[in-house]
């Protein structure tokens, strides 16, 4: 099963209601994304925490329905 | 998680000084993202571990659950989680990574 890329900028723009999002669907499969999020939130964390808050928004769905989004995060 | 798997996997993390737990093996990846790192650490002359998740389902679920990490590859350095293929790829890219190998005092290719 497939993500629309809608479906995931709404769910991390749930997460991080202040995250500018870009997301590419890399082989217009549905299944290989790129995103690069920038939200201020970020701001003071490493950057496997910023990853987690945007695996975390994802409710699980990373590694199963959804199987490859590769992550940027930037701090505003 | 069953403690079978855990005991395994730090007990790979601590006997290893560079981790990667990946699809496949170094010489024959099976994941384009486990390529990519595994290809780096080449490049930078890391004597590294490649683990291949894929001969053991507990293995590829257990990392995930062991790191609170989703995804695979997955890199440790000197027993510390430091990232997936993206971290890790930017780290190449900016540097940090050699640093991070030169601060945990792990041979490698200046």
């Amino acid at each position: 099963m497939a993500m629309n890329l809608k479906e995931i900028e709404d769910l991390i723009k749930e997460a991080l209601p202040d995250a500018v999002i870009e997301i590419q669907d890399l082989a217009g499969d549905g299944n290989h994304y790129s995103a690069t999020v920038t939200s201020n939130s970020f701001s003071g964390k490493s950057k496997i925490e910023q990853h987690k808050m945007v695996y975390n928004s994802l409710r699980g769905k990373m590694g199963n329905e959804l199987h490859a989004l590769a992550i940027k995060t930037k701090e505003q | 998680m069953d403690d079978q798997t855990k005991n395994l996997i730090q007990s790979h993390i601590d006997t290893n000084e560079v981790c990667l737990f990946m699809k496949g093996t170094p010489d024959a990846p099976q994941c384009g993202f486990s390529m990519a790192i595994s290809n780096m650490l080449k490049i930078l002359e890391v004597n590294y571990k490649g683990i291949n998740v894929l001969e053991s389902q507990s293995l590829r679920e257990g990392i995930k659950e062991f790191s609170d990490w989703p995804t695979i590859p997955q890199v440790y350095i000197k027993g510390e989680f430091v990232g997936g293929c993206d971290i890790v790829k930017e780290m190449y890219e900016n540097g940090e990574l050699k640093k991070t190998l030169e601060d945990k005092k792990i041979n490698f290719k200046k």
